[in-house]
């Protein structure tokens, strides 16, 4: 076969040396448009399962590629002046020239014919190839030539970034974060060679052009970044590459071949530095690419295969590195978390690395993850009014327990779904919440048998399905409800049992069903509007939530004043009742949500319109409730965070409501999205609902609880590790079989 | 984990006969169900009148189409087909739907392609209401089912997933390896413990097979490169991931229990009453795998 090869870079170099290993009788050339010696970039990072796959593909490339290579094992995370390190993490670095020359003798060896120093305008060159690979890059021109076919998508990322050396000799792969007057920097920096490393460097537009580096050369760039990182450099240089302010560009592409022609590397994806995967998967694909040819006589299946089994792969890495991307570009919200929380939550921004593989991969840093969040609840304890005689010594991280003298400190700390957490004067002796299955209420209460059980299980706070404050209030006509003197009996005497039984708080939802309600228990499906029996509806304007549901009355200032009331005599019989929390629920399209949304507040008085007015009857309420709920009781909310729909509430509209809701004591927040209205299109997943709870705590600085079908300890201490929620709901689908 | 089989509704070459006396002997066999596929533009039986006639001559097994593409059929008529199965059979009908992958058979039909998700999901809500329908309104038959029969929704949008957790009982996955499945049943219960509805969906999953020399295989191999070729490059993988031996089925099985599927569904790829037969005997041996409860890891 006649092969012809556009870019003399690692995908292109390794996919002509495996075709030619394969089949010596290909005829493949490499046109490259740079002279043999060029090279942008320094170096390079492999996984060790990457290494595996170079091991069975070329075993002599594989063997120079592990005679030049540095090996470490650790990430270093500078932040704050404090120095977090974890260790467990196998890479190899090469410098990016190496690995050029090393696949250049290699292909030489083996008889590929390499053309340098050859610019390409159009594709005439392949003429009478039978094959021709696109290896030419994220600027691919092959790609372009066939733009309509390929259906290429470049997405810049928001940061700047450029790409330089350093004289620094690192023996981990370094994270820097770094503020000035300008704003936040960060380094991404590796070893590679045994002399030199890699320095990235990085910031949000705005920083870049406050700091003056819009206008800057490449030595003034550098003058500055050296002065910024002078700590961390300790005297050494940064070293230029024709470096140049750019921003990342993620490479997509609808179809990766067209006939003859195949893209490969960055042609045909590129993934943010940050999980530095791009040579990787360049070469990767090339492995893939020789293979699929060996194995298929018919280029047209082979190159399909080549597509089918590398997509996905590329998928994978593509969103992980779109998380990662995302977290850099946003990490000015992580900044108010301290040093060991910040480099966990580094370290698990992706998603693809949790607390159970930290502490495998370094038991030690595990050890230290859990005992800074055992002090951290201690610590946090100092601002609440004394609790007995704990010390609230400021932990000292990372230096064990011995350094502290007549604190309560443990040889080994619980992990963190197992430390307690305050709010006022509430103590919960873990992180777990549990809620019972939706059954049928008996006097008003739903799920007595389960939450009995849930209490003598390891869940810290029970939380029962959400209960009607008034009869118009429900769902369905089997709600748990609050708002009679024999309601308020059984509840307590649940409560109290709880309560005696074990050291689980119990806390209760207070719903107003507003234009879900009168509808069919959700065993039958959702909002299925009940045939007899029904009630009429209100809420915040008159549009009925699905075309079979019943449409409502719109809520004058009376009926306003009668449902406030209705919450604040509920909140006064929970008090009584002996509830440990109170929560309101503003989402999922019930009545106080109905009011959040511009989907279903069209009102035109001062409770509809802009975001501040569509507060107004939630904040009103919330007020009421807060100033009869005792003062030394925690109240949080249940808050639609998005409607996921649109013309709806977005991520940034919930993050507003939020802060308003911080700002009139809001001790919590239980974070939900969607069913504003029936049709959202939430990615549902397990833990769906984390990314918006950790924006949510971390921008707003408010505690958060988050459920989204979570399940197991490990999903569960990631996300308090990481600082991305404070209390995790665990679903527990056996509790209704077990109990009722 | 309960085992059912698919009836040879899709096979070129299957008669009517064969699909009745496949349907008999499933039926005394150890399997739970009877699956069918939905093909307008296929050499292919009608799903809903191969239920139906194995309603008549089995008295077991559940019936389920996995899935039906519900849009192209009318909706009314529709919601009395499937009563009416159900009444015949005792209630043992499983509904499954889906809009379904290819615009051909909307374009056969003379149905509209672009509204299907609008339709599927009109149609979820309206078939319950039928089936409940009382007094004046009733359509009829009463289904043996009080609200009808087992309602499951298929695809791999979010919006299916919605829709499984606001209309159905449960999900439908469409093929692949177990942890596709995984994935897939993931999302479906995230999305069912979202909405707030008790317990978990149930989880129905599918698969095929072929059993013999290689020349069978080959011939089943055959039929899944013809029947999904639509899928362009996909189809490669779906026919390597056909089910030739009994260790295959065993895997398979266990990945599938482990992930917390209720029901699988195999399918055959070659329409001879011999494949029915060897599957039967290796399914009897599958215990270990269908009592695994491994599901919420």
């Amino acid at each position: 076969m006649k092969i012809g090869i556009l870019g003399g870079g690692p995908a292109g170099l390794y996919c002509g040396l495996l075709l030619k290993k394969a089949n010596s009788g290909h005829d493949i050339t490499i046109i490259e448009r740079n002279a043999t010696d060029a090279t942008y970039g320094w170096g390079v990072v492999f996984s060790d399962r990457t290494l595996a796959a170079f091991q069975e593909a070329d075993y002599k490339s594989y063997r120079a590629i592990t005679d030049h290579f540095v090996l470490w094992d650790a990430i270093d995370i500078h932040y704050r002046g404090e120095l977090i390190r974890c260790g467990g993490h196998i890479f190899a670095g090469l410098a990016r020239k190496q690995l050029l020359q090393l696949l250049q003798a290699r292909c030489a060896e083996l008889g590929v014919t390499l053309r340098y120093n050859t610019e390409l305008n159009d594709l005439a060159a392949f003429d009478g190839c039978d094959l021709i690979i696109a290896a030419d890059g994220v600027n691919s021109l092959i790609r372009k030539t066939y733009a309509e076919i390929f259906q290429p998508s470049l997405t810049p990322g928001k940061a700047k970034f450029i790409w330089l050396g350093t004289s620094k000799v690192l023996d981990a792969f370094t994270f820097i974060f770094r503020e000035n007057e300008h704003g936040l920097f960060q380094v991404h920096s590796y070893p590679f060679n045994g002399t030199t490393s890699t320095f990235i460097v990085e910031c949000d537009e705005a920083t870049w052009k406050r700091a003056g580096l819009e206008d800057a050369s490449e030595d003034d760039s550098i003058a500055y970044c050296e002065q910024l990182f002078a700590q961390e450099l300790h005297g050494a240089t940064l070293l230029p590459n024709n470096s140049k302010w750019i921003n990342f560009v993620t490479v997509k592409n609808a179809t990766w071949h067209h006939k003859n022609i195949v893209l490969l590397g960055d042609s045909a994806h590129t993934a943010h530095f940050s999980i530095g995967s791009g040579t990787k998967l360049a070469m990767e694909d090339a492995i893939a690419l020789a293979n699929a040819i060996e194995q298929y006589p018919d280029l047209e299946t082979a190159l399909s295969d080549y597509e089918a089994v590398r997509k996905p792969v590329i998928e994978l890495f593509q969103t992980a590195a779109a998380e990662s991307r995302t977290y850099f570009e946003s990490v000015q919200r992580y900044t108010r978390l301290e040093p060991m929380q910040f480099a966990f939550n580094l370290l698990t921004r992706s998603g693809r690395i949790s607390y159970d593989d930290l502490r495998l991969r370094d038991p030690y840093f595990g050890e230290q993850v859990d005992r800074w969040f055992d002090d951290s609840y201690r610590h946090r304890g100092s601002e609440l009014p004394a609790q007995g005689n704990r010390g609230f010594e400021k932990p000292v991280h990372g230096n064990g327990a011995a350094q502290r003298t007549g604190v309560y400190t443990p040889l080994l700390a619980p992990p963190p779904l197992f430390t307690p957490f305050a709010l006022r004067s509430l103590t919960l002796p873990n992180r777990l919440v549990g809620s019972p299955v939706l059954v049928a209420a008996r006097d008003g209460v739903a799920g007595a048998g389960q939450m009995q059980q849930l209490a003598h299980s390891s869940v810290g706070l029970i939380m029962p399905n959400p209960v009607a404050i008034s009869a118009e209030g429900r769902i369905t006509s089997e709600d748990g409800c609050l708002y009679h003197e024999k309601h308020l009996k059984a509840w307590k005497k649940l409560v109290d049992a709880i309560h005696q039984a074990s050291r689980a708080k119990i806390g209760i939802t207070l719903n107003h069903a507003g234009r879900r309600g009168a509808v069919r228990p959700a065993r039958d499906g959702l909002d299925r509007p009940l045939r007899t029996g029904g009630w009429p509806l209100v809420s915040a304007s008159p549009l009925p939530y699905t075309p079979r549901s019943q449409a409502p009355r719109e809520l004058d200032s009376a009926g306003m004043a009668a449902i406030c009331a209705d919450f604040v005599r509920a909140a006064r019989m929970a008090d009584e009742a002996g509830f440990d929390l109170l929560q309101l629920h503003l989402g999922h399209g019930y009545l106080l949500a109905s009011f959040l949304s511009p989907l279903t507040n069209q009102r035109s008085d001062e409770y509809g319109g802009a975001l501040e007015n569509r507060l107004r009857f939630p904040l009103e309420v919330f007020d009421a409730v807060r100033a009869v709920w005792p003062e030394q009781k925690p109240l949080a909310v249940a808050l639609t965070i998005t409607d996921s729909a649109r013309g709806g509430l977005s991520i940034a509209d919930g993050v507003a409501i939020a802060r308003a809701l911080k700002t009139h004591g809001c001790d919590l927040l239980t974070i939900l999205a969607g069913q504003t209205v029936p049709e959202t299109e939430m990615p549902y997943r397990r833990g769906f609902l984390t990314p918006l709870s950790d924006r949510v705590r971390n921008e707003v600085d408010i505690p958060t609880l988050v459920g989204g079908y979570l399940t197991t300890s490990n999903q569960i201490n990631t996300i308090l590790a990481g600082g991305r929620a404070d209390l995790c709901h665990m679903y527990v689908p056996e509790l209704a079989e077990a109990c009722e | 984990m309960q085992i059912g089989v698919g009836l040879p509704t899709t096979l070129p070459g299957a008669t009517g006969g064969l699909i009745l006396d496949w349907a008999r002997q499933a039926d005394s066999g150890p399997f739970s169900s009877l699956g069918v596929l939905d093909r307008v533009l296929y050499e292919s039986f009608d799903p809903l009148a191969a239920l139906a006639a194995a309603a008549a001559v089995t008295t077991r097994v559940r019936l389920a189409t996995t899935i039906l593409i519900s849009p192209l059929r009318n909706t009314v008529l529709l919601g009395k087909m499937a009563a009416s199965i159900d009444a015949l059979s005792g209630g043992r009908l499983t509904l499954g739907v889906a809009v379904g992958a290819r615009q051909d058979d909307y374009d056969t039909a003379g149905v509209a392609y672009n509204t299907r998700g609008r339709t599927l999901v009109e149609q979820l809500s309206a078939l319950r209401e039928q089936w409940e329908g009382e007094g004046e309104n009733a359509i009829g038959p009463q289904p043996a089912r009080a609200g009808g029969p087992e309602l499951l929704v298929g695809g791999l949008s979010d919006a299916a997933f919605a829709r499984v957790a606001r209309y159905a009982d449960g999900y439908v996955h469409g093929g692949g390896p177990p942890r596709a499945f995984a994935r897939a049943a993931d999302k479906a219960r995230a999305a069912w413990v979202d909405a707030g509805r008790p317990g978990l969906p149930k989880l129905w999953a599918q698969g095929y097979f072929a059993f013999g020399d290689e020349a069978t295989i080959e011939a089943g191999r055959r039929y899944l490169a013809d029947y999904y070729a639509f899928t362009g490059h996909f189809v490669e993988r779906i026919v390597e991931e056909m089910l030739t031996t009994p260790q295959a089925v065993a895997q398979f099985a266990r990945g599938y229990a482990d992930a917390g599927c209720d029901e699988l569904v195999l399918f055959p790829a070659v329409a001879e009453i011999g494949q029915l037969e060897r599957l039967a005997e290796i399914v009897a041996n599958l215990e270990s795998a269908s009592t695994s409860q491994r599901n919420r890891s």
